[in-house]
């Protein structure tokens, strides 16, 4: 048994990351570092106006101030700020009125993806803002959706287009002050997308945001801001890949979400930047601070995540639940092989009476994969009534990796009804074996016992995605079972 | 269909097969009987391929072909079923994605195409009613929950679904009461073919009042010490197994 386990840690992914390759696409770079300068031309390039700049300039003032939290249960290892570029964007050549307008290279690289940019070769019913490097290079649908007051675009152009919106929303969910990485991406964030869903209007299609990071030692700070108004509905998707590089790769972003009254938003995310190789090398650090508030009653916010990538992740997509009668949901897979590693969870905070919040977590390590969850249920004292269900579970695959997990509980309500579950599991020998003798290849068996594992998750993505976030669990894990 | 020819095999570096040597012909049932412990079980995890039993000597033919250089899929895919002692769960994978996973697999390497839903679900309902397993089973995970009897019914239901060309049942009766025997005996019965073979490997005649062995063998101590037709059961029935242990202990003495 013990050779057994010495050689499932030892075949260790043997498959390569299908999306490592680098596209040579003429970029405008900035030189690496940062400083108060530095900001200023990131807002100068984007011709941002004032109030934008002082922002980032404030945030920057406070990032100087700040630390980064040692809490987690990750080993990071130093990041040298003045290393990073925070700015890299490809060079437009005109005004991307067409779709021929756009380099032919980055349109080439967005095919490799399975991510055309052409509107009629695309999946059905999905529209695409996609973010390479620093800015979107494209929004698919704008115009159709447009005639139903949607509004989708890349960040940039909401900052000169909805200058209202933007104003009034941003770091009203995520303040600049809020956290060393989230205010790192306050002062330096360099695009990203917006959609704002107005009054009643369910919106008819998939929004979804494609992140790459193309550059090297390029940090990656997108910004994302959906603004759900009175009862609107829209389901959002974001997918994110990065070449292979020896070096870590920095990516923290932001995304903020508002629901006002009757609205419901469902926000999934498949993330598959390059995790590193098999020996822990290079792969992304993927510093993520997502917040969605349901202010108004009766609002919801779900988020749905398959984590599969980074080298490192940190990220607690969370829910402030303000609204009566308002539901935050969190399902969430990550998945550590080799040497990644996950903290990762969320935290629903109940403020509003009748809050319900639901909380599923599914962790799977591998390798010498270091798996946690985390997560914060907080009922305030005016929150009666407040439900929260919550069911962590871990599955092991060999004995080399480990998963760990961290509920707090912080309740002042003596109404509220709070839950906990948690499981661990193994993958055994036994289970590979009995599907093998039935004529189930050990990849195959990895990938129905994972699938199955991990179904009530992947049945809450959009149809569209459920079939690739299952061939991407299959994918993350082959190789790390003999 | 399958020689075994002196075969050794030890776990651990301990010695549990000590040269075997048994072959089965086509549409034959051979019945292995013989005391707990005495590696019947062992013999089945080498003919269906675990790593953990390794074989230090002798050969194994299987449809002519080296049995031993093949992955344990692909013994499975060339028709060789094990009807396990102890099921295993697997939670979380529905019996039905579990079964057209192996069909899909087994037609794919028989060159065929996967079947469709509508193929795949008909030939559950026939099958299931083949073993008369209760069709609930089918809806759950794979073994999850499943009552003694429902494991053992559930391996004879998947045979059933596969159709080997050698299905080793290992000690599919025990546990199992009367009426779920007979299920079991049934579902043998019915798979049988003239050009497929049984290896019964159990404890008990019992089973054998339902299924009728051409051949009997006795495994005690990684031996096979004696070989006979069907009334060797009845023997060992009414005498049990001290008489055999007596009989080797002397023949060694002699
Ligand atoms: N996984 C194992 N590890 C170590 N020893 C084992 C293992 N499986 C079986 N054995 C040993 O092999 C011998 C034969 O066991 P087994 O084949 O299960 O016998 P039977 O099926 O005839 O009751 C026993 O001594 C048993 O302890
Ligand atoms: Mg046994």
């Amino acid at each position: 048994m013990e050779k057994d386990q010495d050689k499932i840690i030892n075949d260790v992914t043997t498959t390569e990351y299908k999306y490592g390759f680098y596209s040579d696409i003429a970029m405008d770079r900035i030189p690496k570092g940062l400083s108060e300068e530095v900001v200023r031309i990131i807002s100068a390039k984007k011709n941002e106006p004032e109030w934008l700049l002082d922002f980032r300039l404030k945030s920057y003032r406070h990032w100087l101030t700040m630390k980064m939290p040692t809490w987690p249960n990750l080993k990071i290892p130093p990041i040298n700020y003045q290393e990073i570029i925070f700015y890299a964007a490809p060079k437009e050549r005109k005004n991307l009125k067409n779709i021929d307008d756009i380099d032919p290279e980055l349109k080439r690289t967005f095919d490799k993806l399975g991510i055309p940019l052409e509107e009629q070769k695309h999946l059905a019913g999905v529209a695409v803002d996609a973010v390479i490097d620093s800015v979107s290079v494209k929004t698919t649908f704008k115009e159709t959706l447009a005639e139903m007051g949607i509004i989708f675009c890349s960040f940039s152009d909401a900052v000169k287009e909805y200058p209202d919106l933007v104003k009034r929303y941003m770091g009203s969910v995520v303040p600049y002050t809020d956290n060393f990485f989230a205010t790192l991406n306050s002062a330096v964030f360099s695009d990203g997308s917006f959609c704002y869903i107005p009054k009643g209007v369910r919106c008819p299609m998939e929004l979804s945001t494609y992140f790459r990071i193309n550059s090297a030692n390029t940090g990656q700070f997108e910004r994302t801001l959906l603004i759900a108004d009175e009862e609107s509905y829209v389901s959002y998707l974001e997918g994110c890949t990065a070449p292979s590089r020896d070096e870590n790769q920095l990516h923290a972003a932001i995304v903020e979400i508002v629901a006002e009254k009757n609205a419901e938003v469902k926000y999934s995310t498949v993330q598959n930047w390059y995790p590193g190789d098999k020996e822990g090398k290079g792969g992304v650090f993927n510093f993520v601070t997502k917040r969605g508030m349901c202010k108004g009653e009766n609002s919801k916010i779900s988020w749905t995540q398959i984590e599969t990538g980074s080298a490192i992740t940190w990220k607690y997509p969370s829910c402030i639940l303000r609204g009566d009668n308002s539901t935050g949901e969190f399902y969430s897979v990550a998945v550590t092989n080799n040497y990644q590693q996950a903290d990762t969870g969320t935290k629903m905070t109940h403020i509003g009476k009748n809050t319900k919040s639901t909380i599923v977590s599914k962790g799977i390590s591998a390798g010498h994969g270091q798996n946690s969850y985390r997560g914060l249920v907080k009922v305030l004292k005016n929150a009666s009534n407040a439900r929260n269900y919550s069911q962590c579970d871990s599955l092991l695959l060999g004995d080399k990796c480990g998963a760990h997990t961290f509920p707090y509980l912080e309740v002042d309500n003596s109404t509220a009804i709070v839950e906990h579950e948690a499981t661990t599991s193994k993958i055994g020998e036994d289970q590979i074996f009995y599907c093998n003798q039935r004529g189930i290849s050990t990849e195959d068996a990895i990938g129905l016992i994972v699938n199955g594992y991990a179904r009530e998750v992947i049945n809450k993505l959009p149809m569209e995605f459920a079939v690739e976030a299952q061939k991407l669990l299959q994918i993350s894990l082959e190789g790390s079972v003999g | 269909m399958l020689i075994i020819n002196n075969l050794k095999a030890s776990i651990e570096g301990k010695s549990i097969l000590k040269g075997i040597s048994l072959e089965v012909k086509p549409g034959e049932i051979h019945a292995i009987m013989g005391p707990n412990g005495s590696g019947k079980s062992t013999l089945a995890a080498v003919l269906a391929g675990r790593e953990f039993v390794e074989v230090t000597e002798g050969t194994i033919t299987y449809l002519g072909k080296n049995l031993l250089d093949m992955s344990p899929e692909d013994r499975a895919k060339e028709g060789i079923f094990l009807g396990f002692q102890y099921p295993i769960e697997i939670p979380g994978v529905s019996m039905v994605n579990f079964m057209k996973t192996a069909i899909n697999e087994h037609r794919k390497h028989n060159g065929l195409e996967p079947l469709s839903a509508s193929d795949f679900l008909k030939l559950m309902r026939d099958k299931k009613e083949l073993v008369e397993i209760d069709s609930k089973l089918a809806n759950r995970s794979v073994n999850e929950g499943f009552s003694g009897g429902e494991k053992k019914k559930n391996e004879i239901f998947q045979m059933a679904m596969l159709e080997p060309k050698l299905a080793i049942l290992d000690e599919t009766d025990s546990g199992l009461d009367i009426d779920a025997l007979r299920i079991v005996a049934n579902g043998v019965n019915k798979l049988k073919h003239p050009d497929n073979s049984f290896i019964v490997i159990t404890h008990y005649q019992r089973l054998l009042d339902y299924i009728i062995p051409d051949v009997v063998h006795v495994l005690y101590d990684g031996r096979i010490v004696k070989t006979a037709g069907k009334e060797l059961a009845l023997e060992l029935e009414e005498k049990g197994y001290d008489w055999i242990k007596k009989e080797i202990e002397n023949n060694v003495t002699a």
